[in-house]
């Protein structure tokens, strides 16, 4: 389950190692934003050797590489890719036409390196209007996309509106995107909540996105890890609800029905899905485990 | 008969009084901390008086008293006696620039070497924010207000002579007094004791460090399964910012479970202040306040009292707050594979600290715990032998770092429940080869040059020396 995805700049050390402790489900090493051009060279490669020497269990790990305009593209690629990174950031995805530059990349890069073809996966970020209005069509441009995530302040600057803590500005471009990513079947990952001190903030706002229906959010500091998993976190309830569903569908297929009746309420498929991301929340929380879940049922 | 007063015209005036000579022994608390202004101003004017070989005995010495190196050169100051010692005054003692060495004694270990007739005190010099012309007296009054004054007490039980110094007189008699005037022998009022608005630094605020807090939250789980976490419960932090963190998640966990601690002591803040506000604390014990919020509930709160250094932690008291701790969070700068821990010298062996409470708490308290990252600035945390023994490992039941928790041996019960409660508990030898893996291993300087300093335990046993740093 990947509820939290921290950005870590690629040219700090110290951030680097501490990610191996962070709680994150997804740590970002940032090529991008956070490095100046003079540091790309040197934030490069020691974005390769933490990915190569330093052990960050069983976290997802993703580079945000430089966006394509700029020339360090296929050196990031080279870098991050041999070195192991299971998944690469696109920045400013506007469209299918971008992905196919980076998966053609991508296919050179793995077959050189002897790596399984279609092995590194795309997050693909959009942050402009026609990101936006192309959304779905990212999405399916590739196999390798795994993502589609929402990079807010960006996207407001092109749309000319200002960024509130409210997102009244982007409600619109929130629920485009997540229809494009379930569309696709791929994981939609909301944008980064800015005020790295406003931890409650940072929970209200993973509510709203999580009630919309998002599978994660992406985080720019380390305090906003456990706001946002405390709202991934289902209620007690909810979790002894979701169990029982899950014990009644198979119940139900057992006796060979498709639906079955709980407290008075018929309960199908569709219930039992969410049902299914309920539980996952909660193993991926700690509500649940193995033993736990036994006891249960 | 009309007794004679008690009010001195000045600090010289009051020196002389006393019978202060060369070679005695004079003290001082360091309730006002970096604002503290009483230290200095006495050793000046026993500098001007021709004063010679004093000893200086006081509960810490923080970088504001950094003029008693000056005092150390001119020979009115040949000995030092304390509890801490900030790196200022640290670094020119550990380069020798005092002849006989330092005794370092814990914050309960200075009053029991009081009480055991070890530690005589000549003259003490007690700054107060409040006296009357008696010498009641108290820090919770007055313009310079710094809190308790409980380091102070133990002083004006055992000193010949005992001079309270003042920068607000109040009338005859000042009401919660927190020493009182049969104590007393001269009143001196100054321009200033000090800035209370230094009382606080930074290390009393809770950690942004996201690995701080990382630490403070798996310690606070490890209390929450140690089984002591329960109504009734008993606690103490140190003053830093990945302690303060801990008693933060620690408050999040009662306010869920709906617990009610009994008390939490030692040097209090204003984190500790609003879970006493928020009911999660029935009262405060309070030996030295560390902030403004600290100070002003001292002197409002019944429930937040004020406990002398003897109460708080003298192992020769007939019991004392310490032995009442379930937890105490302690830090580190250096801990060994036996679980030893050094908080007097860095890595290079340079003075920068001391106890303070930390062994006594560390002995008195059911769990103890430190709570460190792994390696600072590159240094690696966890050593095979620390440079100085400031707490003996067998006082330690907990480490708890970034990387995971390590449980004293002699501990094996705790180590089960932490691990029953999904707590990543590993051995503290695999935690210092993570740490070596990532800093290399250090190679320490194996000349040692003469000793500098003692380091005392709290039952007057020598725990330990430091010895003088050659450049």
């Amino acid at each position: 389950m990947k509820r939290s995805y921290l950005f870590l700049p690629g040219n700090q050390p110290t951030m680097l190692q501490n990610g191996a402790v962070l709680p994150a489900d997804v740590l970002i090493f940032d090529l991008e934003d956070s490095v100046a051009p003079a540091e790309k060279d040197a934030a490069r490669e020691l974005v390769a050797s933490a990915l190569r020497s330093i052990d960050y269990g069983r976290r997802g790990l993703a580079v945000r590489i430089n966006d394509l305009e700029k020339l360090y593209v296929k050196k990031d690629l080279e870098a991050v890719v041999t070195a192991g990174a299971r998944s690469v950031m696109v920045p400013k995805v506007n469209g299918a036409r971008t992905l196919h530059h980076v998966a053609v990349m991508l296919d050179l890069i793995e077959e050189e390196c002897g790596i399984e073809k279609g092995r590194t996966k795309v997050i693909a970020l959009i942050e402009t209007a026609l990101g936006i209005e192309k959304a779905f069509e990212a999405a399916m441009s590739t196999p390798r996309v795994e993502a589609l995530a929402l990079g807010g302040e960006d996207l407001c600057a092109d749309l000319g509106c200002p960024r509130t803590k409210e997102g009244t500005e982007i409600f619109y471009s929130r629920s485009r995107l997540l229809l494009a990513a379930r569309a696709a079947g791929v994981d939609a990952v909301d944008t980064p909540f800015t005020d790295a001190r406003d931890e409650e903030g940072c929970y209200d706002d993973t509510v709203y996105a999580r009630d919309l229906g998002f599978d994660g959010k992406l985080s720019i500091s380390p305090h906003h890890l456990r706001p946002i998993h405390r709202a991934f976190t289902p209620t007690e309830e909810a979790v002894a609800f979701a169990l029982e569903v899950v014990d009644a569908m198979e119940r139900a297929k057992r006796e060979g029905r498709g639906a079955v009746s709980l407290r008075g309420k018929m309960i199908d498929l569709p219930v039992l899905r969410q049902a299914e991301r309920t539980l996952e929340l909660a193993r991926a929380s700690g509500m649940l485990t193995a033993e736990t879940e036994g006891a249960s049922l | 008969m009309t007794r004679q007063t008690k009010v001195m015209p000045s600090l010289g005036e009051a020196i002389r009084q006393s019978g202060l000579r060369d070679g005695m022994t004079i003290s001082f608390h360091h309730h006002l901390r970096e604002g503290d202004r009483v230290l200095n101003s006495v050793l000046a004017e026993c500098s001007v008086l021709g004063l010679k070989d004093l000893t200086v005995n006081a509960s810490a010495l923080m970088g504001c008293h950094r003029s008693i190196l000056d005092f150390v050169r001119d020979g009115t100051v040949t000995g030092i006696e304390c509890n801490f010692m900030h790196a200022q005054i640290g670094q020119a003692i550990s380069r020798g620039a005092l002849e006989r060495e330092v005794v370092f004694r814990s914050h309960g270990g200075r009053p029991a070497a009081m009480d055991r007739g070890e530690s005589r005190i000549d003259v003490a010099f007690i700054a107060a924010s409040a006296a009357d012309a008696t010498g009641n007296c108290n820090g919770k009054q007055g313009n310079a207000a710094f809190g308790s004054i409980g380091y102070a007490m133990p002083d004006a039980e055992h000193a010949q002579y005992v001079v309270v110094v003042t920068d607000q007189l109040f009338e005859y008699p000042l009401i919660g007094a927190s020493i009182s005037e049969e104590s007393v022998d001269a009143v001196v009022v100054i321009d200033s004791i000090g800035d209370p608005l230094r009382i606080m630094s930074g290390t009393t605020r809770v950690t942004r460090d996201p690995i701080g807090l990382l630490i403070a939250e798996q310690a606070a789980k490890a209390i929450g399964a140690s089984g002591l976490l329960r109504d009734g419960f008993t606690f103490q932090t140190g003053a830093g910012g990945t302690s303060l963190a801990v008693a933060q998640y620690l408050g999040e966990i009662m306010r869920e479970q709906g617990i009610v601690g009994r008390f939490a002591s030692g040097g209090i803040t204003g984190l500790l202040v609003n879970l006493l506000r928020e009911g999660l604390f029935e009262t405060l014990l309070d030996v030295q306040c560390f902030d403004r919020e600290a100070v002003l509930s001292i002197g409002e709160d019944a429930r937040h009292g004020e406990i002398s250094a003897t109460r708080y932690a003298s192992p020769a008291a007939k019991s004392s707050v310490v032995d009442h701790l379930d937890v105490v969070i302690l830090g580190a700068t250096e801990i060994d594979t036996d679980f030893n821990v050094n908080v007097h010298t860095d890595s290079n062996g340079v003075i920068m600290g001391g106890s303070g409470g930390h062994s006594d708490t560390a002995a008195g308290a059911k769990l103890s715990i430190i709570v460190a990252p792994i390696m600072r600035a590159r240094m690696p945390l966890i050593v095979d032998r620390v440079g100085t023994i400031s707490t003996p490992g067998e006082d330690i039941d907990l480490l708890v770092t970034q990387y995971g928790l390590a449980c004293n041996p002699r501990r094996s019960e705790l180590a089960s429940r932490l691990e029953r409660a999904g707590l990543p508990v590993v051995p503290i030898h695999d935690l210092k080869a993570k740490a070596e893996s990532i800093t290399g291993v250090p190679t320490r300087s194996t000349h040692k040059g003469r000793p500098i300093a003692r380091v005392i335990s709290r039952d007057g046993m020598l725990l330990d020396t430091i010895a003088m740093i050659e450049d």
